[in-house]
C-alpha cells in the first residue's frame, strides 16, 4: 500500500526506483539433478570403466550440479563397438520411415520436457533463461521434427543418387550450445541412418544426458546413440582415432579443428568441422537504424557473445557513425546482466574461468592497443564468471580484438566510406563463417552477399537459425554444412563406394 | 504570422521542419524494419514486473488514463456517470487516484467541465470532424477554437490521412500547424491512425509531421475503425519521440487508445515507454491510455495483488 | 456403429449393424454429417442416403451434398487459404503430424470401417494411410528446397523460384480405398498450403467422415479441409464448373464423366490433375510431385548493384 500511496512525480529517481522487473521467477524444481551421471552406452546409464568422474558447476554461482562420468579409452572403444554393432544389427536395414517415427518421438519429447530442459541448460551453461526457452530448446525440437522428415525421402535430395549411411559418427559437441549442438548432429546422423557417438563439452554435459534418457524413453535401439562426456583432448582424440568411426563431425576452436584434420589425415574418416568467426556486421547510412541497433545488440551479445557467428566486427558506414553510437550505448546502457534464471536477463553468466580469462586479455590487448572502451554501469555478482557488455571504437584492422575471436560479449567497431571497401575489409580475414548487412536497398544487399565470402550472410536480421537453413563457414570457420538439404550429405554416402 | 513559421523561427533545430521542407522532412526519416521492429515489441512485452512496481505501474495506468466516451448516444446522464467514474473510480477505496481525463464529444465539453470543476481531472475533447478528419478547413479550425473558448483542457485531433497518404505534405503540415495556432494553449493531441497508414514507414513519418507542427501528443487511433493500438505501431511512435527530442530538445507525449481493455497490455505498453523513452515520460504529462473498459480491468487486478484472489467484475461499478 | 462392431457384425444380416451386447444395451447409433468450416451442418437439402456394408447390412445414412452446400464448403475453403499458407512451413508440418497422432488413436474405428467397406486387410490399410499421412507431413519445409531454388540467369540479377499453394482445391476421392485412397490425395494436397473441398467416396463415406472428426479435432484451422459425402455424379460437375475452385483432382472421377470434368474446368481454367494409376500401398503411390501437381511456381527478379 506504501507504494500506491506515494504519489510518484516525474522525479526521476522516483521512477528509477519504482520501476522493478521480477526477478528469478523461473523454479529450478522442475530439474530433478542426479548427484551422479553415468555414461549413456548401449541403451543404458553404465559406470565408466575409467571409474573416473568430474564435477561440472553452474557457472553463474560456482555451485557444483553435479558429478559426471569420464569416458576412458576402453569405454570410448566399447562405445565405438556398441555403436558399429548397432548400427549393422539395427538402424542400417531400418526403414526411413521407421527411423522417422523414432525422431519424431525425440522431437515431441522435448517438446513436451521443453521447460526442464531449458532450466537445465541455464544452469549448466550461464545463459539467459528466455534464450535457452525461447531459441535453445524450440529449435533442438524443430531440427529432430525437420530431420525426422528426410528419413523416408533421401532418394529425392540428392538427384541420380541413391544415398547410403556410413556407419558410427563421432559428434563432439562445444559448450556454448550444448543441447541444440546435440541437436544439430544427431538429428542428421540418425535420419540417415548412422548411429551416433556424443562426446559433449566437458563444462556442459547435463543437457546432453538428458537428451539421452529422452533417446531412452523413445525406444530406440540400444546402441544407436552414446553419449559419453570426457575431456576434448583426450576422450575426444581417442574417439576420433578409433577404427570403428566412419565420421567425425566437430564444433568448437579453429585451433582443435585443425588438429582433428591432422589426426584424421590418411583415414578416408569423412569430416566436417564448424569452428570459429570474426563476422563482419556492416551497417550502411540508409539502414533502419533503430532495428539495426537491435540486430548489433542482439549479433555481440546474444549468449554472451559466445558464438562462433557473432556479429564482432561492426563495420558502420562513416556518414552514420556518431548517431549510431550514441544510439548504441544508450542500448548497452539498458542490457540487464545478472542472473541467468531471471526472465528480464538479457546477458548471462561467462561459461567457465578460462573463457572469462581469455575475454579479460584480449580486451585488455584492446585497450593497450589504442582502442576506445565503453562499458555500462552496471553491478555483477560477486560469485560466477561475469563480463559486462563491452563496445570499443577506434578501433584499426590491425587491432587483436579485430582480428582475434574473443567469443565474448565485446563489440569491436571500425568504419568505412564504400561498400567496395566495407567488403574488402569484412573479407579480410581468415575466419568466413557469417556477416551481416544492413541496408535499405535491395540490390546493394544482393551485390554485397554475392561478393562476401561468408557461409551465412544475414540481411537487415542477426543470429536467425532454422532447422531448413545451412549453416556453416568458409575458409578457416571450417567445412560442411548444419540444417536443410545440404546438411544430409555430410552424413551419406553418394559415391556408392561404402562397403554397407 | 502563421503558427508553422513562428515554429520555424523560434526553434532553430525546427527550421528544417518549415511547411515547404515538409516534403523534405518525410523524405528523410528514418526507414523502418517491420520484422525487427514487432520482435523488439514482442520481446518487451513479454517482461515481467515485480508485484510492488506493479501496483506502481497499475497506479500510473489509472493516473494515465483518458476516461473516454465517444458515440452517438452520449447523453448528459452518460457523461455525468462517466466524469463521476472518472474523478472516483473506486468510491469503496480512497487510495485511487483519478484518472487523468475525460475525453468527450464537442456537444458534451460543459457538461464534463461542470462535473469535473474542482478536481485535477481535465477535459479533452476530440474536434476537427472526427474521426475521419475531412470536413472543409475552416469547419474544423473552428470546432477546435470552440471546445477551447468553452474551457476544454486538450483537444485530440486527427491527422489528414487524405492529405498524407496523397504525398500532399505540405499541405498536411500547414494543416496540422493550423490547428495548432487554433488550439492555443490548449493541450494538442495528433490523432495519426496508425490502422490506417499501411507500414511503420508511415507511421514514423506522419510522427515527425506531427511533433514538427507543434503536437503536444501523438496518439495512435481513434477507436472508431476496428483496428486498434498495437505494441510494434506504439514503440515506431515511441523511437520517432525518442529522435525527435535528441535533435529538438522537445518531449512529445505519446497516447495509445484502441482496444486496449485489459491491465497486462496498459503494463506492456509502460514497459514499452519505459525501455524506449525512459522514466521522464513515466508520467501523465507525457504518456496516456485512451480507454474505457480498461479502468475495471485495471482495478480487479490492483485489487488481485493485494489480496491475492482474482476479482469478479460484479464488485466494480459500471459507470 | 464403429468401435467394436467388426467383430459382432456376423451376427446380424438386416437393421442397424450392431447386435446388442449379451447384457441387452443397445448401441447409440451414429449421425454422420458434412464439414464445412470446421463445423457439422447436414445438408441445407435435407436429404441423406444411405450407406451399407460390403454385405449389405445398413450402416449409416450418411448427408447428401447439394450444390448448395457444395458452394458454402468452397466458401470456407477460400477464406481460410490465406491464413493456412501464411503459416510457416514447420507449423503445417506439425500441425499434419499431430493428425497422424489422432489416426492413430483410432485406429479401431477406422478398421472397423474398413472391414465393413469390404477391405481385405483392414489393419494394412489403416497403418498405410496414418504413415501416408506422416510422410507427406515430413515434406511441408522441404518441397521448396528440393522443387525450387535459385536461377542462374545471364545478367547481374538474382533470380529464384519457390512454389506457392494454387488456392482451392477441389478433391473427388476415389470410391475404393476408403481411407488410403483419401489420405493419398488430401495429404499432398493441403501441406503445401492449399485447402480443400472434398467429395468423399460415395459407397464408403465412413471413413473419410471419421477423418474429418479427427480434423475437426486437431489443430487443422476451420475451413482448410471440408467434406462432402453425397452422390458423386450430382456433385462432381458444380465442383469442375465452380469459379473459385484453383485446381481439382479428379483421381476419383469415373471415367464417363472425366471429359465433361475437363470441359467445365476449362472456363476457370482450373489446374486438372489425377493421382498416379498404381497400388496404392507402392511407394510410387506417394510422391512430392503430387504436392507440386497443386502448387504454382513464382519467379522473382531483383538486381544486383552496389
Amino acid at each position: 500500500m506504501g507504494e500506491i500511496e506515494r504519489r510518484a512525480t516525474s522525479a526521476l529517481e522516483e521512477q528509477q526506483r519504482v520501476w522493478e522487473y521480477s526477478t528469478a521467477p523461473e523454479s529450478t524444481e522442475i530439474v530433478r539433478l542426479q548427484d551422479r551421471y553415468g555414461l549413456f552406452l548401449g541403451g543404458r546409464f553404465v559406470e565408466p570403466k575409467s571409474g573416473r568422474y568430474f564435477v561440472t558447476i553452474n557457472p553463474a554461482t560456482e555451485e557444483p550440479l553435479a558429478e559426471v562420468a569420464e569416458a576412458g579409452e576402453e569405454d570410448v572403444d566399447l562405445a565405438a563397438r556398441t555403436a558399429r554393432e548397432a548400427w549393422e544389427e539395427h538402424w542400417r536395414d531400418l526403414p526411413g520411415k521407421e527411423r522417422a517415427k523414432y525422431l519424431y518421438r525425440i522431437a515431441r519429447a522435448l517438446q513436451e520436457r521443453s521447460r526442464e530442459f531449458a532450466v537445465l541448460e541455464t544452469m549448466n551453461n550461464g545463459k539467459p533463461i528466455k534464450e535457452s526457452r525461447d531459441v535453445d530448446v524450440p529449435l533442438a525440437a524443430a531440427h529432430f521434427f525437420y530431420y525426422a522428415g528426410w528419413a523416408d525421402k533421401l532418394e529425392y535430395a540428392f538427384p541420380g543418387r541413391i544415398p547410403r549411411p556410413l556407419g558410427v559418427a563421432a559428434q563432439i559437441t562445444p559448450w556454448n550450445f550444448p543441447l541444440l549442438m546435440c541437436a544439430w548432429k544427431l538429428a542428421p546422423a540418425l535420419a540417415t541412418g548412422n548411429t551416433a557417438i556424443l562426446k559433449p563439452a566437458s563444462t556442459t554435459p547435463l543437457t546432453a544426458l538428458l537428451l539421452a534418457e529422452v533417446i531412452e524413453q523413445a525406444e530406440l535401439p540400444p546402441g544407436v546413440v552414446n553419449v559419453i562426456p570426457g575431456p576434448g583432448g583426450r576422450t575426444g582424440g581417442w574417439l576420433a582415432a578409433h577404427a570403428d568411426i566412419a565420421k567425425i563431425a566437430f564444433t568448437g576452436s579453429t585451433e582443435i579443428g585443425k588438429v582433428l584434420r591432422r589426426n584424421v589425415a590418411g583415414t578416408g574418416k569423412r569430416l566436417t568441422l564448424e569452428l570459429g568467426g570474426k563476422a563482419a556486421n556492416i551497417v550502411f547510412e540508409d539502414a533502419a537504424l533503430d532495428q539495426a541497433i537491435e540486430g548489433i545488440i542482439n549479433g555481440i551479445f546474444f549468449n554472451q557473445g559466445e558464438v562462433c557467428c557473432a556479429g564482432s566486427r561492426l563495420f558502420v558506414q562513416e556518414s552514420v557513425f556518431e548517431p549510431l553510437v550514441d544510439k548504441l550505448k544508450a542500448r548497452l546502457d539498458t542490457l540487464r546482466v545478472g542472473d541467468p534464471l531471471d526472465k528480464n536477463t538479457d546477458v548471462g553468466a561467462i561459461n567457465s574461468r578460462d573463457q572469462l580469462d581469455k575475454i579479460e586479455e584480449l580486451v585488455q590487448s584492446g585497450i593497450e592497443e589504442g582502442a576506445e572502451i565503453y562499458q555500462p554501469e552496471c553491478s555483477l555478482p560477486e560469485r560466477g564468471f561475469w563480463f559486462r557488455p563491452t563496445l570499443f571504437t577506434n578501433v584499426a584492422q590491425s587491432h587483436r580484438i579485430a582480428r582475434e575471436e574473443i567469443f565474448g560479449p565485446v563489440l569491436s567497431i571500425l568504419t568505412f566510406r564504400t561498400p567496395q571497401e566495407a567488403v574488402e575489409k569484412a573479407n579480410n580475414t581468415e575466419y568466413g563463417l557469417s556477416a551481416g548487412i544492413w541496408t535499405e536497398k535491395g540490390s546493394r544487399i544482393l551485390w554485397m552477399a554475392d561478393r562476401m565470402k561468408a557461409g551465412v550472410i544475414w540481411a537487415n536480421t542477426f543470429n536467425r537459425f532454422d532447422p531448413a537453413s545451412p549453416f556453416g563457414g568458409y575458409k578457416e570457420s571450417g567445412f560442411g554444412r548444419e540444417g536443410g538439404r545440404h546438411g544430409l550429405e555430410p552424413y551419406l554416402d553418394l559415391d556408392g563406394g561404402n562397403g554397407a | 504570422m502563421s503558427k508553422a513559421a513562428e515554429i520555424e523561427r523560434n526553434a532553430p533545430g525546427l527550421a528544417l521542419h518549415a511547411p515547404r521542407e515538409a516534403s523534405r522532412l518525410v523524405a528523410r526519416v528514418a526507414s523502418v524494419d517491420a520484422v525487427g521492429l514487432e520482435e523488439r515489441a514482442a520481446s518487451l512485452g513479454r517482461r515481467s514486473i515485480k508485484r510492488g512496481s506493479k501496483l506502481w505501474a497499475l497506479d500510473l495506468a489509472i493516473r494515465a488514463m483518458d476516461l473516454t466516451t465517444l458515440e452517438g448516444v452520449d447523453t448528459t446522464g452518460r457523461v455525468v456517470s462517466l466524469c463521476a467514474k472518472a474523478v472516483r473510480p473506486d468510491p469503496t477505496d480512497p487510495t485511487i487516484p483519478p484518472v487523468a481525463a475525460v475525453c468527450v464529444y464537442p456537444q458534451l465539453v460543459p457538461v464534463a467541465l461542470g462535473q469535473v470543476e474542482g478536481t485535477t481531472v481535465k477535459v479533452a475533447s476530440v474536434a476537427g470532424s472526427f474521426p475521419a478528419g475531412l470536413g472543409p478547413l475552416e469547419a474544423r479550425l473552428a470546432e477546435i477554437r470552440t471546445v477551447v473558448e468553452q474551457g476544454a483542457h486538450e483537444v485530440d485531433i486527427v491527422l489528414n490521412r487524405s492529405l498524407f497518404l496523397g504525398g500532399r505534405y505540405a499541405a498536411c503540415f500547414e494543416e496540422l500547424a493550423a490547428a495548432r495556432e487554433a488550439a492555443g494553449d490548449a493541450h494538442m493531441k495528433v490523432i495519426l491512425e496508425v490502422g490506417e497508414l499501411g507500414s511503420y514507414d508511415r507511421i514514423r513519418q506522419a510522427s515527425v509531421l506531427a511533433m514538427a507542427a507543434g503536437a503536444d501528443f501523438i496518439k495512435t487511433s481513434t477507436g472508431k475503425i476496428g483496428s486498434s493500438a498495437t505494441l510494434p505501431a506504439a514503440l515506431c511512435m515511441m523511437e520517432a519521440a525518442r529522435d525527435f527530442f535528441r535533435e529538438t530538445g522537445r518531449r512529445v507525449g505519446i497516447k495509445v487508445a484502441g482496444g486496449i481493455r485489459a491491465s497486462k497490455q496498459a503494463v506492456q505498453y509502460l514497459v514499452l515507454v519505459y525501455e524506449t523513452l525512459g522514466p521522464e515520460w513515466m508520467t501523465p504529462e507525457r504518456f496516456r491510455i485512451g480507454a474505457s473498459s480498461l479502468l475495471n480491468d485495471v482495478l480487479m487486478q490492483i485489487n488481485k495483488e493485494r489480496t491475492g484472489r482474482y476479482q469478479g467484475p460484479d464488485y466494480f461499478t459500471i459507470d | 456403429m464403429s468401435g467394436g462392431a467388426g467383430a459382432q457384425g456376423a451376427s446380424e444380416r438386416e437393421g442397424a449393424s450392431v447386435a446388442p451386447a449379451t447384457s441387452g444395451r443397445l448401441p447409440v447409433r451414429r449421425t454422420a454429417k458434412l464439414f464445412i468450416a470446421g463445423e457439422f451442418p447436414r445438408s441445407e437439402s435435407g436429404r441423406s442416403y444411405e450407406v451399407f456394408s460390403h454385405d449389405g447390412r445398413l450402416l449409416a445414412w450418411a448427408a447428401r451434398a447439394s450444390r448448395k452446400d457444395l458452394r458454402d464448403a468452397v466458401r470456407a475453403a477460400r477464406a481460410a487459404q490465406p491464413g493456412w499458407a501464411g503459416r510457416t512451413a514447420y507449423n503445417r508440418g506439425q500441425i499434419l503430424y499431430r493428425v497422424a497422432e489422432l489416426m492413430e488413436g483410432r485406429r479401431v474405428q477406422f478398421e472397423a470401417e474398413l472391414a465393413d467397406a469390404g477391405a481385405p486387410d483392414p489393419a494394412r490399410g489403416v497403418e498405410a494411410a496414418i504413415d501416408r499421412w506422416v510422410w507427406y507431413a515430413g515434406w511441408a519445409d522441404k518441397i521448396g528446397q528440393v522443387l525450387g531454388g535459385t536461377n542462374p540467369v545471364a545478367g547481374p540479377y538474382f533470380n529464384f523460384t519457390i512454389p506457392e499453394p494454387t488456392g482451392v482445391v477441389g478433391i473427388v476421392a476415389p470410391p475404393d480405398q476408403a481411407l488410403l485412397g483419401l489420405v493419398s490425395r488430401l495429404a499432398p494436397a493441403i501441406v503445401s498450403g492449399n485447402t480443400a473441398v472434398v467429395l468423399a467416396s460415395e459407397p464408403s463415406p465412413l471413413p473419410a467422415v471419421s477423418l474429418s472428426e479427427v480434423l475437426a479435432t486437431s489443430d487443422v484451422p476451420p475451413g482448410v479441409v471440408n467434406l462432402l459425402t453425397g452422390l458423386t455424379a450430382e456433385l462432381v460437375p458444380w465442383l469442375a464448373g465452380h469459379m473459385d475452385v484453383s485446381a481439382i483432382d479428379v483421381t476419383g472421377v469415373p471415367e464417363d464423366l472425366l471429359p465433361q470434368v475437363e470441359e467445365l474446368a476449362a472456363e476457370n481454367v482450373k489446374r486438372v490433375h489425377r493421382g498416379p494409376a498404381v497400388d496404392p500401398f507402392s511407394a510410387v503411390a506417394q510422391s512430392p510431385y503430387e504436392i507440386t501437381a497443386l502448387m504454382e511456381m513464382k519467379t522473382v527478379w531483383h538486381p544486383m548493384g552496389a
